[in-house]
């Protein structure tokens, strides 16, 4: 147990290294949900580091595959149209609420800005009452 | 060229620490969200880890003129809690709680080869698309 909170919080700072790296060079929030928006709406000049990012992204999946492919592990039994509409959910909530775990979640905060602060308290007081709600109906784990 | 060098960059670090943090693994996460069941408290110390470093960094880097290679700050600087914000997130909330993934780690896990983040990463794009086309009717996030 010990040992998972030190590698959650190792895994964190390494984020806020990399957010952190991402405003010093680019002057950018690392926000995924809005990257990867902008990537499937291509903006002139504003396509290509958006898509480097996700390279980037998968490249270093692929280097935890290699190494460590146990953080992938995944025990859920999780049903197809379970993980389609937590996609559907997922993608069009972002784009709606302007943000997600790490543009809300790790940059906001961080900043202290009022909209990300409330952002990530709603979205992860939604996501407590909706496993709760789930589990009661036998949906998920 | 030199910014999307840098974005690949941080997305490879990114990657790195959400892996190591336990965000790529789905049933983490669920166990993070459910309180009122087996809860599992450990991913907090990612957020933890994550902004007790940026807060600290944020201030000194926008303390200088321009980023390094831009040449103006692309920060939001927005400050209205609007509806599309709250329903936006909750949204978010319940569909982070159905699949147990958010978008970085839903990306990264693609790596897996495995079924269910492909499925989670195409269904999200199209969310995502859906979004676009309503907005364009509506214009909501005005």
């Amino acid at each position: 147990m010990q040992h998972e909170w030190i590698s959650a919080l190792l895994g964190g700072v390494i984020i806020g290294i990399a957010v952190s790296l991402m405003l010093f060079l680019n002057g950018r929030v690392t926000g995924i949900s809005g990257i990867i928006n902008g990537a499937i709406a291509p903006a002139k000049g504003d396509t290509s580091w958006r898509v480097l990012f996700v390279v980037g992204l998968l490249l270093g999946g692929l280097t935890l595959k290699a190494l460590s492919p146990a953080v992938f592990s995944s025990g859920l039994k999780t049903e197809t149209w379970t993980t389609v509409v937590a996609g559907l959910l997922v993608g069009f909530g972002t784009i709606l609420g302007s943000g997600c775990t790490s543009g809300h979640g790790v940059c906001g905060i961080s900043r202290m800005s009022p909209r990300s602060v409330v952002a990530t308290v709603v979205f992860i007081a939604a996501g407590v009452i909706a496993v709760a709600i789930f589990k009661k109906l036998g949906l998920s784990l | 060229m030199k910014n999307g060098l840098a974005a690949l960059v941080v997305g490879f670090v990114f990657a790195i620490g959400l892996g190591v943090s336990g965000m790529t693994q789905p049933e983490k996460v669920i166990g993070f969200l459910d309180i009122f069941g087996s809860w599992d408290p450990s991913l907090i110390f990612v957020m933890v880890g994550g902004i007790v470093v940026h807060f600290a960094t944020y201030k000194l880097i926008r303390k200088r003129g321009s980023p390094l290679l831009s040449t103006k700050w692309h920060v939001p600087t927005k400050k209205e809690i609007t509806p599309a914000l709250v329903i936006g997130a909750t949204l978010f909330g319940v569909g982070w709680g159905l699949g147990g993934y958010c978008p970085g780690p839903a990306v990264t896990s693609l790596a897996s080869f495995d079924a269910a983040p492909a499925i989670f990463v195409l269904s999200m794009i199209a969310g995502m698309i859906l979004f676009r086309q309503i907005d364009k009717k509506l214009n909501i996030q005005k």
